[in-house]
């Protein structure tokens, strides 16, 4: 399933600004972002809710944007499941067969198989409102995967739930999901859930797409600092490129050390983040190497403003010159080390290795559209 | 803590909350339809006075006698209720799902009538239908009236009336019923492969019949004991069953015969309702997926 240059405006807002995706078949495919960034209106804009301004949305090669909803090969799992209140569990799941004509017969067998999978095969006589939230919810997944769409498009359908009762249908979705093999696309705000549960994550803010990849690299590497920031703890360290040797760009931090890193595109004067993960972060008193670090770890130096017992870490806040703070995690893994870490106020020098350090650009909404326009070259050229 | 140790001031607080509305029943219902019973089993006329005789041929003979108006009541109320539902439900479902900021007003413009009484509204009709009026005009001008046709008179004003008059006892249980209504169905339903009609069909007028059930009977019940625009847009041969009893009791003075009428008329009423009810209830009404397509 493809988006090409997809694009809704309501009014003067631009909700979603051109966005080019490539979701591949069998994929767990999460679209995140805070709220107001255009992922539920792209989801809305698949399933046939919203027409798009512009742009192609294709499934399975064909463009499907002029469709209405019910001609569509996509089913939907809302956020409030909108169930059926005046139907039976059973006549909610075999409500979209029965518009397909699926024989009668085939339908009983499908919805006593799919309330089977998601473990309701007892509450099949029940009316939704008689169900607790957690069956609410399977019932609005099997009530989808039954009609055994191309894309699966779930509006995050967790997001009424618990934590603990989110946490194991995160799993379970996932499960399924492997089971039955249908494309999913998942809308969530919650990084952890995008983290935990997708092939691939593409990061939206403000109507467009910041980065598409795997959920390993979306952390360990992002290229923009809303990526960085959204995803994880925000360890932003702004800079400016001074030269570049190869693939090698030289940074100049504004917390007083110049570091070098992969240059990820970034040309000499340009403006950018250094990223690195705070439990890629080594703490140590003021002048004293980490000992753990090899020769080539690169540091710098700030002052602690916090320290708190998290349980299974500890979290201290740095800050550089330059006000940038720096979150750094501290497995409790060790007792005697733990208790040695420095407390408020103490001078200490922050260092990690190279292959930790990343550097990200500035987002906002002018790189959107350069970037924009490079694509639309790029595909120039390649046709 | 169980009921028997509460205070007694907490325990007596329901029937206190009770008191009231009981007290009025009793004294405004109960009592008069006691009375009223024990009248139609009287016989003798009010110059002679009237005894209690437990007299049921009052109610044989209200049946034989009436029966013309009897049926004509019920016919013209039910197809009063026929057409208020179907202008009622197009508008209620407008102002519920395209009023938008104009709901208020638009609800407001249904309920305006009741600014005006019963019996103006009633007599302003024999105007807009009288036989120089505008609407006999057009119709005869479009040739649906003869030329010696009228409006006021007959079976069509008297229906009409009704129709006007209890449009808003239909329209806002049914606008009430689908204002409660989640658009996300909708949108579930076109998503599970309905189209438009469809899913009006199989999730939206399901969800609504109780709206449909509560209007129905607001316009029905009033409608088939009403006489007043029987007395003003019709003439003695469109009299209903309202019409019979306010002569007996007004002209005739056959209180007997009168307390009998109106407990037939408050019998069958009651049967049907509670007919309607269990129909209405059932499974097939409530948009029960069996078989329905």
């Amino acid at each position: 399933m493809s988006l090409r240059g997809v694009t809704k405006r309501f009014g003067e807002f631009t909700a979603v600004d051109s966005i080019d995706l490539d979701i591949r078949e069998g994929e767990f495919f999460t679209l995140l972002g805070p709220s107001g960034c255009g992922k539920t209106t792209t989801l809305r804009m698949i399933a046939g809710f919203e027409e798009p301004n512009a742009g192609e949305i294709l499934v399975g090669g064909e463009d499907v944007a002029g469709l209405p909803a019910h001609k569509r090969p996509t089913n939907t799992v809302f956020q409030s499941y909108a169930l059926f209140p005046h139907l039976t569990v059973r006549d909610n799941v075999a409500y979209g067969l029965k518009r397909k004509r699926v024989d009668k017969a085939e339908i009983d067998e499908r919805v006593k198989a799919e309330l089977e999978r998601v473990g309701l095969a007892n509450e099949a006589n029940r009316k939704p409102n008689q169900l607790s939230g957690g069956q609410q919810q399977r019932v609005a997944l099997a009530r989808a995967v039954v009609n055994l769409p191309k894309v699966l498009l779930l509006d995050e359908p967790l997001g009424a739930l618990d934590l603990k009762l989110r946490k194991g249908l995160q799993l379970e979705l996932k499960r399924i999901q492997q089971e039955i093999g249908i494309t999913f696309v998942y809308v969530t705000h919650d990084q952890e859930e995008a983290l935990t549960m997708s092939d691939r994550i593409a990061v939206m803010n403000r109507g467009v797409v910041e980065q598409v990849d795997n959920p390993v690299e979306i952390y360990e590497r992002p290229t923009t600092t809303f990526v960085a920031g959204f995803i994880g703890v925000s360890n932003l360290m702004p800079g400016v490129v001074r030269s570049l040797s190869g693939e090698k760009a030289e940074v100049e931090l504004e917390a007083g050390v110049t570091i070098s890193a992969d240059a990820n595109g970034l040309g000499t004067g340009e403006r950018c983040h250094a990223v690195v993960r705070p439990e890629k972060l080594y703490v140590a008193p003021k002048g004293m190497p980490a000992p753990e670090l090899a020769a080539d770890a690169q540091s710098v130096d700030g002052v602690v403003t916090s320290s708190v017992f998290l349980g299974t870490a500890t979290q201290l806040v740095v800050e550089l010159r330059g006000g940038a703070r720096m979150t750094v995690l501290y497995l409790n893994t060790d007792e005697a080390k733990r208790q040695e870490l420095p407390g408020g106020g103490a001078d200490v020098t922050l260092s990690w290795t190279p292959e930790h350090i990343h550097l990200v650009r500035e987002s906002g909404t002018e790189r959107a559209t350069a970037d924009h326009e490079a694509l639309a070259r790029e595909r120039a050229d390649a046709a | 803590m169980n009921g028997a140790s509460k205070p007694l001031g907490r325990r007596l607080l329901p029937y206190g909350l009770l008191g009231p509305g009981l007290l009025w029943l009793t004294l405004f219902f109960v009592i008069p339809l006691y009375f009223m019973a024990r009248l139609s089993l009287e016989s003798g006329t009010l110059e002679t006075g009237f005894q209690f005789t437990w007299e049921w041929s009052n109610f044989s003979d209200a049946i034989t006698t009436y029966d013309e108006q009897f049926i004509r009541s019920f016919i013209y109320a039910g197809v009063a209720t026929l057409i208020a539902l179907v202008i009622a439900y197009p508008l209620a479902y407008a102002i519920a799902f395209r009023g938008g900021r104009w709901k208020n007003a638009l609800l407001f413009a249904v309920v305006a009538p009741f600014f005006t009484t019963y019996l103006i509204r009633t007599i302003a009709w024999t105007t807009i239908l009288s036989d120089d009026g505008v609407v006999v005009d057009v119709l005869k001008a479009v040739g649906i009236l003869g030329d010696d046709g009228r409006l006021l008179a007959t079976g069509t004003a008297v229906i009409a009336g009704i129709t006007y008059n209890f449009l808003p006892f239909m329209v806002l249980p049914i606008y009430a019923s689908l204002e409660r209504l989640d658009p996300r169905l909708i949108e579930a339903a076109k998503d599970l492969y309905s189209s438009s009609r469809t899913a009006f069909l199989k999730v939206t007028l399901p969800l609504s019949a109780p709206g449909i059930v509560a209007g129905t009977l607001l316009t029905f019940i009033p409608a088939a004991g009403d006489y007043i625009n029987a007395i003003f847009l019709g003439s003695t041969n469109q009299h209903m069953v309202g019409n019979v009893i306010q002569g007996l009791y007004l002209n005739l003075r056959d209180y007997p015969m009168a307390a009998a009428l109106s407990f037939i008329l408050m019998a069958v009423i009651m049967l049907m309702v509670v007919i309607y009810i269990r129909f209405a209830g059932s499974e097939a009404l409530m948009g029960e997926e069996e078989e329905a397509r």
